[in-house]
């Protein structure tokens, strides 16, 4: 089913309704839906398969995504963070395409093989000049978004979403105009992720209007939640962060939001237990997913989160760092190198499968012929169910015949007093394969011997850092995720 | 017609739209208002299959394994063999993106 009648349904059910809020205006359904038949009408008259968006969040991302829809040509959203020449190379990549280019972006987008840019500027008022398309192109196993995976390592991946996956994933999730009148989801996180994208999606098909902050600055972001009464938010680790900093300096608080959803990176427990003391009414969500999954495949609920902050129980409490329970619409395994199911309780990795299951990606497909998809992450289930996941499987250290998560190391380390953040990776030893090496950006001069003694008495001793070095900070992506294997790379480096 | 996920099919007797969102196991004719869906249009709703169907709302005949999503509403009924679709409880769950 073409995503595009998600909000064609939108338009017929809730024409009224307000979709779209931004400084300076707003779009009902049905203007919504008007707008994205006329981008269709544009993106078919336009050369290339593709249509392609590079800018922040503006009402040019959700009427060009939705208008590329209805013309049946993918829509690739494209990280307008990179520099000159890794953008010029992703954006060669798309190419035979038209892109939309944010007007202060058109400079360095200029003379790429194939690809015809258009300032937003003018794709806007182009859309006063078209005739809106009568009907969708239809085709229910085309490409709706190819997204470049930010990944942790290497060339971006370009992640094939079909319109199958991701109509598959909103309809089985949400509950068509489901929310009340009157509520806002802020959208803060960019046109380039998931998140991004199914917010839109998500968003139109549940009757919510969304507010849009171009990009992140958490005094902006609680200066919109407050002036457009914004009731619901997506955000990442690092964002959280920085907003319950300013929230704890400015105080009055967030009266009308209702729910934080947060995903994209391993949240740090200090954050979300600090978050929910500020915001005692807000409930919380923690959503884990990835690109090639369109989004949510396990969620933490707001009761869980409740009951986990309030038990004295620690495998209760505990909860509150897994990832919480597969949705009922999946089937979601741990599973050993060889495919097979691992007992419960065991780590290792984690399979899927789904309607809204893609893994499949250009030039390269990891779907398995029954439909699973091994997603890389390293994880394991407690017997309520509850996913607790430990980062990429790449990333697991293997020392003397031992599985170790750096998540579990890194959460210990943070808790210490004199150590502001923390990053754990293996490194080769001749005696155990692999020794764990920490780097720590540190408060003051801790003592190695004490940080060792430190984890020593809140884990086991094989989880004891064997290296510890220290740094003004730790490189992270822009969606939070520590880049571990950057640290290792430059850690044997400078061994060699 | 073989009843494919993703098929969009029309009542021939009345404004309702459907999508398959899961197809039946074996081979089976859906009606709306009484008449097979994705026939030639016209006729009338007949009065058994004159319950209307709701946007958004999925439909499902639990024997066969089909289910539908309408995707736009109408005045006339769903059914297989006469035998009405039942109502599919949405799933609640709280808002993750």
């Amino acid at each position: 089913m073409n995503i595009a009648l998600l909000l064609e349904m939108a338009a017929q059910g809730a024409e009224d309704r307000v979709a779209l809020r931004w400084d300076g205006g707003s779009l009902t359904y049905a203007a919504l839906q008007d707008r994205a038949r006329r981008a269709a009408t544009w993106a078919l008259a336009q050369p290339g398969d593709k249509v392609v968006y590079l800018g922040p969040n503006h009402p040019a991302f959700p009427i060009a995504l939705f208008g590329a829809a209805n013309a049946a040509k993918p829509f690739v959203p494209v990280n307008y963070r990179l520099k000159d020449e890794d953008l010029r190379r992703i954006l060669a990549r798309t190419a035979p395409s038209v892109l939309v280019a944010d007007d202060a972006e058109m400079a360095r987008v200029q003379r790429i093989d194939g690809v015809t840019p258009v300032a937003t500027s003018a794709f806007m008022a182009a859309l006063d000049n078209a005739e809106p398309l009568e009907e969708a192109v239809e085709g229910e196993d085309d490409i709706a978004v190819l997204l470049f995976t930010s990944g942790t390592t290497g060339e971006p991946k370009a992640a094939i979403l079909r319109h199958r996956n991701l109509s598959g994933y909103v309809i089985s999730t949400v509950e068509f105009m489901g929310s009340e009148a009157g509520e806002t989801s802020l959208v803060s996180v960019p046109p380039y992720h998931i998140a991004g994208v199914s917010a839109v999606l998500t968003a139109a098909y549940g009757g919510r209007a969304i507010a849009q902050l171009p990009a992140f600055d958490p005094e902006d972001w609680i200066g919109l939640a407050r002036n457009a009464k914004v009731t619901h938010a997506m955000v990442v680790p690092t964002m959280l962060k920085r907003l319950n900093q300013v929230l704890e300096e400015q105080g009055g608080g967030l009266p009308d939001l209702r729910l934080i959803s947060y995903g994209g990176g391993r949240m740090p427990l200090a954050v979300i237990e600090k978050a929910m003391a500020l915001l005692p009414h807000v409930d919380f969500v923690n959503a884990y997913g990835l690109t090639e999954t369109s989004s949510t495949i396990a969620m933490l609920g707001p009761d869980d989160h409740r009951e986990a902050f309030s038990s004295g129980d620690s495998l209760v409490r505990r909860r509150l760092e897994s990832v919480g329970r597969p949705l009922p619409t999946l089937e979601l395994d741990i599973r050993d190198e060889t495919g097979n199911p691992v007992p419960q309780g065991e780590p290792g990795e984690i399979w899927v499968r789904g309607e809204q299951v893609s893994g499949e990606y250009v030039g390269r497909r990891t779907l398995r012929d029954d439909g699973w998809f091994p997603t890389n992450d390293a994880g394991w289930m407690d017997q309520d169910g509850f996913l607790y996941v430990q980062g990429r499987l790449d990333d697991v250290i293997v020392r003397g015949g031992e599985n170790i998560a750096p998540g579990e190391i890194e959460d210990v380390l943070r808790a210490h007093p004199a150590v502001t953040d923390a990053a754990v990776f293996g490194a080769p030893d001749e005696e155990w394969g692999e020794k764990i090496v920490a780097v720590l950006v540190p408060r003051g001069t801790p003592d190695v011997a004490g940080l060792q003694g430190w984890v020593r008495e809140r884990l086991r001793s094989t989880k004891v850092p064997q290296e510890i070095r220290f740094a003004d900070q730790l490189p992270y992506n822009e969606t939070g995720k520590l880049l571990r294997r950057q640290l290792k790379a430059e850690f044997l480096a400078a061994l060699s | 017609m073989k009843l494919t996920p993703g098929l969009r099919l029309k009542s021939a007797v009345c404004d309702t739209e459907v999508v398959i969102v899961r197809p039946p196991k074996e081979p089976v004719t859906l009606e709306c208002g009484g008449a097979p869906m994705g026939g030639e249009a016209g006729g009338a709703v007949s009065s058994d299959h004159a319950g209307g169907t709701l946007l958004g709302k999925r439909y499902e005949h639990a024997p066969a394994g089909l289910e539908v999503l309408c995707v736009k509403p109408g005045a006339g009924s769903l059914s297989v063999g006469g035998v009405e679709l039942t109502l599919k409880g949405a799933k609640q769950l709280p808002s993750s993106d």
